[in-house]
């Protein structure tokens, strides 16, 4: 709630409403208060220091930065790297890559932990449900690493399962596949996990609109479909929108982990094309472009979505 | 509530047991399988298929595994960055929500703005990395976990916690003559357990999982933490299999005893993790 509201005034607007009486209040506060001050101090160093001086660091994207000669040493280069950057053919496909990959992830990804939370909701034996939900949220504690070795090894055609099946080639391995099974993989991962959210919103429903529907003779499909889709049906209005504000991220653990120069074409994504070419190739201002551009568009995607999100009465994550 | 079951409800339950029963297998599968490899022999690992139990159980990967110094280093690191980020992240995360949930302090909103922005708008990986790089963190564990411990969301998750505490307690303290770091250490943070445990939990297990930040901060081997060292034994012996060295030595199940042994740790807290992290998801949909 309040994290809303803050948003609304912006910083400026808060300095200048301060009154005279305002600041002979803080005046009269300032010795107690000032230990509230004390607290923060660490809290936003550490803030000021990873989050706002790289801020000021974008600025490489408008220069011809080398690191001998320092951000402010660098010559400008005014719309050089993004020039560049849309010129390339390199980059456009890494764009459509990851707009292909995080839409894909979003309509077959989205409605499973909704589809899986009715089922678990279903189950009327309380210790087998909480095995169900112990076990389905399992992997989403295991990290992208984890998982990529085990994908490998269990696909591998001749060491994993498919061997009896007779595949010839990791599937993982072939562009065909590549994304199917990013997508796949990203589901196993996390749809558990998301059922908790619908899981406590479901809880919130009234059991006597069960009752009601069970005397008006409804049978199980009826009341999902007429009570506890509706029931729920705010709160995956609002996951889908604030989804939406990530579209330019397609997960860099995943990705990065489980492609190989074989599937490069299509499973290479702007997380991972930020890194190779910034950090293994030392293209610091190119790759700085790429990921304001990213940054930029996340932050209307987010905006926009959020703005969504509050004029359907909810709060959002602003 | 009495129910009336008919013949179509015990359908119902039996194809949705069934199915979730499934699911769950699917969902367990793959860990199952990576045990089954690094306790069968090299060669019946290597020969793949389902596996139902070991085959040829032999504890010969594991003492493989174990007997390399790197992975107790790596070990070592993980735990190390793990503690650390905790402590330290709870500490400062708390002290810097606390004030931001009194009102009446000034310069509270526009804090807060300063706090939350950062969850929008980020300046990406290469200025990130050329400010860590300039104050000299590069190929240090510390480059982890000082970026780790301050997150926007955990501010605002703890800020709405305190913010829901009864003030009555910390009025009579006041008025008893304590001051607001008294009250903050002795009453307020005694009374917040249960978020601070949230908290705690959600940075250790991001730190244990962390992968993308030692991949692009840490050079040395020394410094791996252990998803660098599983990535890199995992490229090894892949590398081993294609050029035909690593034949004789138990490929596919030193990876499998490795994978195994990094993933003991968050199974065995994994009762209180699935408790407080379910309890965090609620604490973020309270507050919306």
């Amino acid at each position: 709630m309040e994290a809303v509201k803050q948003k609304n005034p912006s910083p400026k607007g808060t300095v200048m409403i301060q009154s005279e009486s305002k600041w002979k209040k803080f005046a009269k506060n300032f010795p107690v208060h000032k230990y509230y001050y004390l607290l923060m101090i660490p809290g936003l160093l550490t803030l000021l220091l990873f989050r706002y001086a790289p801020m000021g660091g974008i600025i490489i994207a408008f220069k011809d930065f080398k690191i001998a000669e320092g951000i402010f040493g660098s010559p400008w280069a005014g719309l050089h790297w993004f020039k560049m950057l849309f010129s390339n053919s390199q980059f456009t496909r890494v764009l459509y890559n990851t707009i292909y990959i995080s839409l894909s992830k979003l309509v077959f990804g989205f409605p499973m932990p909704i589809i899986l939370a009715i089922m678990i909701n279903e189950v009327k034996n309380v210790p087998l449900k909480r095995s169900i939900q112990s076990i389905v949220y399992l992997p989403h504690f295991i990290s992208w690493v984890v998982i990529g070795g085990i994908l490998f090894s269990m696909l591998s055609p001749t060491v994993g399962i498919l061997s009896i099946f007779g595949f010839s080639k990791n599937p993982l391995l072939e562009p065909s596949n590549f994304r199917t099974l990013i997508v796949l993989s990203d589901i196993w991962k996390e749809a558990g996990w998301g059922t908790v959210v619908y899981l406590a919103a479901i809880t919130g429903i009234s059991e006597e609109l069960y009752e009601a529907a069970t005397i008006d003779g409804a049978n199980r499909f009826q009341k999902i479909w007429y009570i506890t889709l509706p029931s729920i049906a705010s709160t995956i209005a609002v996951l889908l929108i604030l989804r939406t504000g990530t579209l330019l991220t397609a997960g860099f653990d995943q990705l990065y982990v489980l492609q190989s120069p074989a599937t490069m074409d299509v499973g290479d994504v702007l997380d991972t094309f930020v890194y190779r070419y910034g950090l293994a190739q030392g293209r610091f201002s190119f790759a700085t472009a790429a990921g304001l551009f990213q940054s930029v568009v996340g932050l209307i995607l987010v905006s926009i979505s959020n703005m969504f999100a509050r004029r359907m009465g909810q709060d959002g994550i602003l | 509530m009495k129910k009336r079951k008919n013949f179509s409800d015990y359908v119902f339950d039996i194809v949705n047991t069934s199915l979730l029963i499934f699911i769950s297998i699917v969902m367990l599968y793959p860990f199952w399988h990576e045990l089954c490899l690094s306790l069968s022999s090299a060669a019946e690992s290597t020969r793949g298929g389902i596996f139902i139990i070991p085959r040829q159980f032999t504890l010969e990967a594991y003492k493989l595994v174990i007997r390399s110094s790197f992975i107790w280093t790596s070990f070592y690191n993980s735990i190390y960055c793990a503690f650390l980020t905790t402590v330290i992240g709870v500490l400062f995360t708390s002290m810097l929500a606390y004030p931001l949930s009194k009102k009446e302090l000034m310069g509270n909103r526009s804090i807060s703005f300063v706090v939350v922005f950062c969850m929008i708008f980020n300046g990406g990986m290469i200025p990130t990395y050329l400010v860590v790089n300039n104050l000299g963190l590069v190929n240090s564990l510390w480059a982890l976990i000082l970026m780790a411990i301050v997150t926007p969301y955990n501010t605002i998750i703890m800020k709405n916690f305190f913010t829901s505490l009864p003030t009555e307690i910390e009025e009579a303290a006041f008025i008893d003559g304590a001051g607001p770091l008294r009250i903050f250490f002795t009453i307020v943070l005694p009374l917040s357990k249960a978020v601070l445990a949230t908290i705690g939990l959600w940075l250790a297990v991001a730190s244990w999982n962390n992968f993308m930040m030692p991949l692009i901060y840490l050079n040395d081997r020394e410094l791996y933490t252990l998803p660098l060292y599983i990535r890199q034994v995992i490229d090894g012996q892949l590398l081993a299999r294609t050029t035909g060295e690593g034949a004789q030595s138990a490929v596919e199940s030193v990876i499998g005893a490795t994978i195994i042994i990094t993933i003991i740790p968050i199974i065995c807290v994994y009762p209180y993790l699935q408790k407080y992290f379910v309890k965090g998801v609620m604490l973020g949909s309270v507050k919306g």
